[in-house]
């Protein structure tokens, strides 16, 4: 059916229809609307049977979840930013035991400073924490994702992480085709949990386990999400034959049959990388994107084959390895088996900076021109970052970092709109 | 094995022997009844008292649900010592996930016993008093307040013993641990801090809150029985000495709870709905040196220099539980 609603509604109404049996939340910008939403239907009685939990933090967000989840419930729970963070050690547990949770992230920035606008550094500080994680490009890829995610997760019994743009996709009101309960149960079967709690059945869940047997522990880890990689494409099928749509997947290729250069980016981004691109083709460039929706289990194969013909590749990213440069395009070099000069990393939007189809056409041609540099920060403002240094040199208590640059832009709101 | 009958031994102290029980009375833990929930063989050390603790805790709970009875379990000895895999103690389903989070894991467990329509099975939440009083203190607080369907147990033996005995919100005053030790002015665990976990349960209003000691085996039992009679939040606090962090000879475990309780330094009481409702009397009321005499972490009050001061303030301290909880028996 088709429907006129915020993304955060979206995903609350299919995660509903996913029939999740547990639900913990706990407030944080942006992601408060999806829990808002699910609180409303259980509440309501739509959502029955569900049990839903406010609860005291992430940290107990998420081991509400481990509990119910290693009893046998469908768990869910949504967070962002400094929430992921603050759940960090309950995530990698999830992961470590096994636990089929799905869990929504709203991407926003880590403080500090504190900063509630979208990037992608809660979710890329998580990314080798074991679990599964998908990027949505649209509302509509937000709210199919999920129903994927919990297939995923219960086949794998591996936890699964979908990220989607804070505000610009959780607060977006667009029109989503919402599929129906019959549709959605069609599609994902009842949870039949590897491992439950179980007074029917002693099992002893979480024991300390050694040098004997840890790494295997880990090498498993890793051969489930290995198998992921191998499942996702053939779920992403059948999820187009059921739904009539394409959602999903590994990764999506746009124009990339002739091209020279190569976008690769994840999320809403890709809407408007997509735009310049086709701007930079009515002109004769020859420029494609390749949008990353599976980020782990990473499919390298897939990204190398993508990658093969192209002479510059731009990752464009909205996270940064702090000391190193890209945290994607890193990833994107260790796949690419031309010269690694060749791919350039373009940090972007961090901390919500807007990404304009103007600063994007900059620095795609400067790419096909030979020019860009190997490491560039989209829209920086040099002379602001130059005052703070001459600050910094003038004195040896020249104060916060934050606020210091905050007097010298004067008028905050100007750089977020 | 032949089956080998249970023998009873009258042991000298102010315990009943089971024999002179009827049937119905007798303890949880003198029947063949017993589940040895917590089973023999785990590696925890001579004298522990959290081991006791913690089967005969967990054998109460398991014949007041009729089995139905799942643990959450935080990080710490009783985690390690039981489940060395492939080897685990326990007889029921039971999960470790994190130090910090036990009360929160419990919660998830009852929530899908709820949702599944499965209420009859319950769940029990464990922990030391680092996982309980200082890192699980948030997931602890929130289960509280909730009013979840969890009992909470936590096995006070006052420090992070697991680790090395370093001190815990739990540590009692004057007491020497790793990290606060029993050297300067004032040696041991400082005065006026730490918390008082059965007053702070009480504080939340839950249905029901206990506290009891590995001597008093009944009291212990009848207090898990009545509260897997409750539905809701409670909070079971378990005094549990330790011979290593403790410093006293592991034949003395039981008599340190037992002192603990006679001197007033551990008040035995419960409360329902945020109110005391009975406290247990002391039978004979000792001082505070003979509790704290046999204990090396309580060395330095006693030589080379002995600190009458601070064995005042301890004994004051006691003396105050007694007032305040009414400990005493009557006079005739």
């Amino acid at each position: 059916m088709l429907k006129q609603i915020e993304g955060s509604q979206a995903v609350a109404e299919a995660i509903a229809l996913c029939r999740p049996e547990v639900i913990c939340a706990y407030p944080i910008s942006p992601q408060t609307h999806i829990v808002e939403g699910l609180g409303e239907l259980v509440k309501a009685g739509h959502l029955a049977p569900c049990e839903f939990i406010n609860v005291e933090s992430e940290f107990a967000a998420m081991s509400v979840a481990i509990g119910a989840s290693a009893a046998g419930a469908r768990a869910y729970t949504a967070t962002a930013s400094q929430g992921l963070l603050f759940m960090a050690e309950a995530v990698f547990n999830a992961a470590g035991l096994g636990l089929p949770i799905v869990m929504t992230v709203a991407n926003r920035a880590i403080g500090a400073p504190i900063n509630i606008w979208n990037d992608h550094t809660d979710a890329m500080s998580q990314r080798d924490c074991g679990w599964i994680l998908l990027f949505a490009e649209t509302n509509q890829e937000a709210l199919d994702l999920h129903i994927q995610a919990f297939r995923l997760a219960e086949a794998l019994s591996l936890p699964v992480m979908v990220c989607m743009d804070g505000f610009i996709l959780t607060h977006a009101y667009e029109r989503v085709d919402m599929p129906s309960q019959e549709q959605v149960d069609a599609f994902l079967p009842p949870f039949d949990p590897r491992q439950r709690l179980d007074p029917a059945k002693p099992l002893s869940i979480g024991a300390m386990v050694g040098p004997e047997a840890f790494m295997e522990v880990r090498y498993l880890e890793h051969v489930r999400q290995m198998r992921a990689l191998e499942l996702i494409p053939g779920w992403a099928e059948e999820f187009r034959e059921a739904f009539g749509r394409d959602s999903g997947g590994l990764m999506r290729t746009y124009r990339t049959q002739d091209a020279d250069t190569i976008v690769v980016a994840l999320g809403s981004v890709l809407g408007t990388i997509k735009e310049t691109v086709d701007a930079m083709r009515d002109k004769g460039e020859r420029i494609g994107v390749l949008g990353i929706t599976c980020f782990r289990p990473w499919p390298s194969a897939a990204v190398r084959a993508a990658l093969a013909r192209a002479k510059r590749i731009v990752v464009l990213e909205k996270s940064i390895a702090v000391g190193l440069g890209g945290i994607v395009a890193a990833n994107v070099r260790a796949s690419f088996g031309g010269h690694p000069d060749v791919v350039h990393t373009v940090v972007a939007g961090l901390g919500g900076r807007s990404i304009t189809r103007e600063s994007l056409a900059r620095v795609f041609t400067a790419a096909s021109h030979g020019t860009l540099a190997p490491l560039t920060f989209l829209d920086l403002d040099h002379g602001l970052v130059e005052r703070a240094l001459a600050r910094e040199r003038q004195t040896p208590h020249s104060g916060p970092v934050a606020e210091g640059l905050l007097r010298d832009v004067g008028v905050v709101a100007a750089k977020i709109s | 094995m032949a089956f080998q009958p249970i023998k009873f031994y009258q042991t000298g102290t102010f315990t009943v022997g089971n024999r002179l029980l009827p049937d119905t009375e007798r303890s949880v833990q003198s029947t063949v009844r017993r589940t040895n929930s917590l089973n023999s063989g785990h590696r925890a050390c001579q004298g522990c008292g959290e081991a006791l603790g913690a089967r005969y805790a967990i054998d109460a709970a398991m014949e007041s649900t009729d089995g139905q009875l799942i643990a959450a379990n935080a990080t710490g000895c009783l985690e390690v010592f039981s489940t060395p895999y492939p080897e685990t103690s326990w007889q029921i389903p039971w999960i470790h996930s994190l130090f910090g989070n036990t009360a929160a894991v419990a919660t998830g467990i009852a929530a899908a016993m709820r949702v599944k329509g499965r209420e009859n099975v319950r769940v029990v939440a464990q922990g030391g008093d680092g996982g309980t009083a200082d890192i699980g203190f948030g997931c602890l607080s929130g289960m509280f307040e909730r009013n979840d369907d969890v009992l909470y147990i936590c096995y006070d033996n006052g420090g992070y013993m697991n680790t090395g005995v370093q001190r815990s919100s739990a540590t009692p005053a004057g007491a020497r641990t790793a990290t606060t030790a029993a050297v300067g002015a004032n040696p041991g665990n400082p005065f006026g801090q730490g918390k008082d976990l059965p007053a702070i349960a009480i504080a939340h209003g839950i249905p029901y809150v206990a506290t009891a000691t590995v001597a008093e085996l009944r009291d212990l039992e009848a207090k898990v029985r009545r509260a897997m009679q409750i539905r809701g939040a409670r909070y079971l606090h378990i005094l549990v000495p330790c011979p290593l962090g403790w410093g006293h000879d592991s034949s003395l475990t039981i008599r340190m709870a037992r002192l603990a309780k006679e001197t007033g330094i551990f008040p035995v009481y419960e409360a329902e709905n945020g109110e005391v409702t009975g406290v247990s009397k002391i039978r004979q009321k000792v001082r505070v040196e003979e509790y704290l005499k046999p204990q090396k972490r309580y060395a330095h009050l006693f030589s080379p220099k002995p600190r009458e001061d601070v064995i005042r303030r301890i004994q004051e301290a006691a003396d105050r539980n007694v007032r305040k909880f009414g400990l005493l028996e009557a006079a005739p």
